[in-house]
């Protein structure tokens, strides 16, 4: 660093530091770095503003209008992604499973130019047996499944009967054998103690449409769609970790819309972030106009400890300091019998408390004193 | 094969269904069934529904064979002449009635020249589509049903004469317009439900213009001379009600006088309109506080051995006095027994309301506004003839709620107050009008319904021509006198000493959790801390063991319930609040201590 702009190392960030240092001649470094560092203290907010209140207004006011403005898009019948309001609420909560998590799966080149995009997004799709069926067949003597494949699906997903077959034998396990004839299989049921008779072939049938073919687990639906001049592919159904081990995927940009699988996968500052995005995502095509700062406050409190907290009861006001703020949150009986069992003590440092008090609350005016010394 | 069900219940099976629908029908209307069943066929889910059950929706109609309506020139001539009645005429099967199942199968021209042979019912007046309310807005043809709907929903707000024999009624809370009439446009329904006998508005000129921005935003303007002349002018009556309860042990309440020795006397003045009797005198003036009924009651909680001692026999005081906020004049009184052969006196109050700024006015229209100014006639706008209006509307109300019923209303009120005639207005078959306009233009006006108007202060004339004319106002019930509300100091609540809430108990309004945000957001926690003082007291706490003591005024001494004198105690200021819900932590079994050090 140029020793013009050491004075202010630990007055301003690094990053502003740098870039006075780049775009400045080094002439004026000085005189540049002092009117910089006024106007970064006039930016900064000061000690005392009730930061969070003014957050959660800020982000609450705009909430009430968007409440039953949902849009639609035409055309994209199948991937009908939760927005608005429920979004929100899904976000802040930190609700472990969303509504409908979704894939957003960027490719590397030269795969991103287009040409086998639905090969590779069928690749990505999870692909049960049930999908790759033309007929089934059941034979209640023998208390067999002829199960005839569909070869032109088979053929789509560029699967071969065999593979399929090994699948169904991996899936079904104990409850039945399978074989193998060109292109239909036999499953014969293995009768035992308590899954005998008509009923249980009934129920093998059911199973093994479910059995699970190819593809990434979770991933239930895929759409490419092509954005500027690259293709990529959206899903309907997330498994972030199984799509990352994918060669031809962008490890760098592919994103999900579930949180906790970022947290997961990426780690918390990811997460963070992406509730950054997802909530900011929301508020802008809501045509509403919310500070990032004021979400940001709030993906940081969520978080901060490391893992992911949802604004409830359970989530970050638990972790409130406060006895009596807790307990005017909800549940209060519960909250103050937890405490009187704990002996805990309430430092009355917040703003609820002090106004259950009528005491002047360490916010703003409140916060500065007057000390006197005594003469000696 | 068609499922009947009788009243919803399955009966059986039928193979025909049109025909046997139409047998029901043709018994209904020769007499063979009750003219109250109705039955539908519903050839989707192919079941029939014969229905007799009370509280069905129905409404009459005409019925139509092959093209026919069977109500002829002949049945009109005979009910004109008295020889025929409604029931007959039912009794026929001239006119039935359909239930909302039935008229599903039916399909009802609109007028008799619409009818065709597939018709199987004809309106007897398109009126008869409306209830009565809504029939009574004239051009109705010529609004938004929402606006109709509201327009009806005001009518049946509007203060009138809601019965001739109210001087000898104790309805509660009820009021009457002075001088009503009936209006000027009128429609068959005015005619039908006897209107005349009790109208509930008058008829104003009115002139939709702005004046000085006092009529933004729905208001209006009100002439002042109009007032005085009478307009608007109302008298609200409210009965108090006491009777003389037995208790156990032959105890009761006395109606008199209460002595100045009992429990709660009020000061003497409160007293002093009540008569020997203990009843006020009629006419006399009352104003808040005052009371109308003397009363005392027998102590609430009686012991055995209170029942000997000197206490005992103070009576509790339980007169009737007037509300805060009230006053009026005693009307009339009366004494009388209930059922239980209990005395019983019951004290009429009225007070004449004069209109106020606040006050709710509505043309039939929906229209309805709130008094912004009341204007001295000599300031009023005036035309050329030296006519001034009654009323001044903003012409803002009209485009978005698009009550086109309310202009033809003005044109055609002016014209039946020029023409020294009734205008109908019926709905569907009220005068057209074109008509109307070119009477207006025949007796020498502005065809349009506008005026050259003045500047009733400078006396210059507007460059606008005034669209003015003759319209039937009503006076709403909602006044201002019932509703206004302010406190500085007053009462609080027993348990939270917290002021009281409601205008009845004389309350504050409520500074709520989320005003309270918008200080706290300011930073104004000074400031929040004042808001939020009403409950504040001084506590005494023991720093030993962090529970409230006690501090007994008697010996002026502060001692701890748990360690007794020899502690520190100090005071600490809070909110009463804190205080109950310390207390109710203790009910819980919890021991909340506090912790007293040095705020600085």
């Amino acid at each position: 660093m140029h020793k013009d702009l050491e004075e202010y190392a630990d007055k301003l960030p690094l990053k502003l530091l740098q870039e006075i240092e780049e775009s400045c001649p080094a002439g004026k470094l000085k005189k540049v770095a002092k009117k910089v560092f006024e106007e970064y203290t006039i930016a900064r907010i000061d000690a005392g503003e009730a930061v969070g209140l003014i957050s959660a207004e800020s982000i609450g006011e705009p909430g009430t209008q968007m409440t039953l403005n949902t849009f639609h898009y035409a055309g994209v019948a199948e991937m009908n992604v939760t927005m608005g309001l429920p979004r929100i609420i899904e976000i802040l909560d930190g609700r472990k499973s969303i509504a409908t998590p979704s894939m957003e799966i960027f490719l590397k080149s030269p795969h991103n130019k287009g040409k086998d995009v639905k090969e590779l997004a069928l690749q990505i799709k999870e692909t049960k047996l049930g999908e790759l069926v033309s007929e089934y067949g059941m034979n209640i003597v023998d208390l067999k499944i002829d199960v005839k494949l569909n070869v032109d699906r088979l053929k789509e997903f560029d699967i071969a009967p065999a593979v399929v077959a090994k699948a169904v034998e991996k899936g079904m396990g104990a409850d039945a054998s399978v074989k193998l004839e060109g292109d239909s299989l036999t499953l014969k049921l293995k009768e035992k103690e308590d899954n005998r008779g008509l009923n249980a072939l009934y129920r093998l049938k059911e199973k093994c449409k479910d059995v699970f073919v190819k593809g990434i687990k979770g991933v239930r639906q895929v759409l490419p769609v092509k954005r500027k001049d690259e293709y990529l592919i959206i899903t309907f159904g997330s498994n972030l970790k199984k799509v990352f081990e994918l060669d031809f995927v962008d490890t760098e940009r592919t994103t999900t819309n579930d949180i906790y699988e970022i947290s997961e996968v990426l780690g918390v500052e990811a997460a963070r972030q992406a509730i950054i995005d997802e909530v900011f995502r929301v508020i802008e095509t809501q045509g509403l106009d919310v500070d990032i700062r004021h979400i940001m406050l709030v993906a940081d409190t969520m978080t901060a400890s490391g893992e992911i907290k949802g604004i409830t009861r359970y989530g970050v006001v638990s972790e409130k300091a406060s006895v009596l703020a807790r307990a005017s949150f909800e549940t209060p009986i519960k909250h103050v019998i937890n405490a009187a069992l704990k002996g805990e003590t309430d430092l009355l440092n917040s703003v609820v408390e002090n106004v259950m008090l009528n005491q002047t609350v360490p916010v703003g005016t409140g916060l500065p004193a007057l000390i006197t010394k005594k003469g000696k | 094969m068609a499922e009947v069900y009788v009243n919803g219940k399955f009966a059986g099976l039928v193979d025909n269904a049109p025909d046997f629908v139409q047998r029901v029908r043709q018994d209904r209307r020769s007499g063979v069934l009750s003219s109250e069943v109705n039955v539908y066929y519903d050839s989707v889910i192919d079941q029939i529904h014969v229905e007799g059950s009370r509280g069905r929706c129905r409404r009459p109609l005409i019925v139509v064979k092959d093209g026919m309506p069977a109500l002829t020139e002949r049945h009109v001539k005979q009910l004109q002449k008295g020889e025929l009645s409604w029931s007959d005429l039912v009794a026929q099967g001239v006119i039935e009635f359909l239930d909302a199942g039935e008229e599903e199968n039916a399909l009802v021209a609109f007028s008799d020249q619409e009818v065709t042979p597939e018709h199987t019912h004809l309106e007897i007046s398109p009126l008869a589509m409306l209830g009565v309310v809504t029939g009574l807005i004239p051009y109705g043809d010529y609004i938004q049903s929402a606006r109709l709907i509201i327009g009806s929903r005001n009518l049946k707000q509007s203060i009138g004469m809601y019965a001739t024999n109210f001087p000898l009624r104790m309805d509660m809370d009820v009021n009457l317009l002075h001088y009503p009439q009936t209006p000027l446009v009128t429609s068959m329904m005015h005619e039908l439900s006897d209107y005349d006998a009790h109208p509930s508005g008058q008829n104003i000129i009115v002139a939709i213009m702005s004046y000085k921005g006092y009529n933004m935003e729905d208001a209006v303007i009100i002439n002042r001379g109009s007032i005085e002349r009478g307009f608007g002018r109302s008298t609200y009556f409210r009965p108090a009600v006491t009777e003389e309860l037995r208790y156990s042990g032959g105890l009761m309440d006395t109606i008199g006088m209460p002595d100045k020795d009992v429990k709660g006397y009020k000061s003497e003045r409160d007293y002093r309109l009540l008569e020997d009797d203990g009843i006020v005198h009629p006419e006399a003036k009352v104003k808040e506080e005052d009371v109308i009924i003397g009363k005392t009651s027998p102590p609430r909680f009686l012991s055995n051995l209170e029942e000997y001692s000197l206490a005992s026999n103070i009576r509790r005081e339980s007169s009737v006095s007037l509300r805060h906020g009230e006053e009026g004049v005693v009307d009339f009184v009366a004494l009388t027994e209930n059922e239980e052969g209990n005395k019983l006196v019951q004290v009429r109050i009225r007070d004449q309301r004069v209109p106020e700024i606040g006050d709710k006015f509505v043309s039939r229209h929906g229209q309805k506004g709130v008094v912004g100014l009341i204007v001295p006639e000599a300031n009023m706008p005036f035309t050329a003839s030296g006519v001034v209006p009654d009323l001044l509307f903003s012409p803002h109300g009209i485009p978005s709620r698009m009550t086109i019923s309310h202009l033809i209303e003005l044109v055609a009120g002016k014209t039946a107050a020029l023409g020294g005639r009734m205008v109908d207005g019926t709905i569907f078959s009220g005068e057209p009008e074109e008509q109307i306009r070119k009477e207006l233009a025949a007796l020498g006006f502005n065809e349009r319904g506008t005026e050259t108007m003045y500047n009733g202060i400078t006396g210059e004339m507007y460059e606008a021509k005034i669209y003015i004319g003759n319209m039937y106002y009503l006076k709403l019930k909602h006044m201002v006198a019932n509703k206004i509300h302010s406190r500085a100091r007053g009462p609080i609540q027993l348990l939270t000493r917290q002021p009281t809430e409601g205008r009845a108990k004389e309350g504050g309004l409520r500074l709520g959790e989320m005003e309270k945000d918008t200080f706290v957001a300011h930073g104004a926690s000074l400031l929040l801390k004042e808001r939020f003082d009403s409950d504040r007291t001084i506590v005494p706490v023991c720093e030993g063991c962090g529970v409230i003591a006690i501090h007994d005024t008697l010996k002026d001494k502060r001692y701890c319930p748990i360690c007794g004198e020899n502690v520190e105690i100090s005071d600490i200021e809070i909110s009463y609040a804190f205080k109950l819900i310390l207390d109710e932590f203790k009910s819980l079994g919890v021991y909340p201590r506090l912790v007293l050090k040095n705020k600085y």
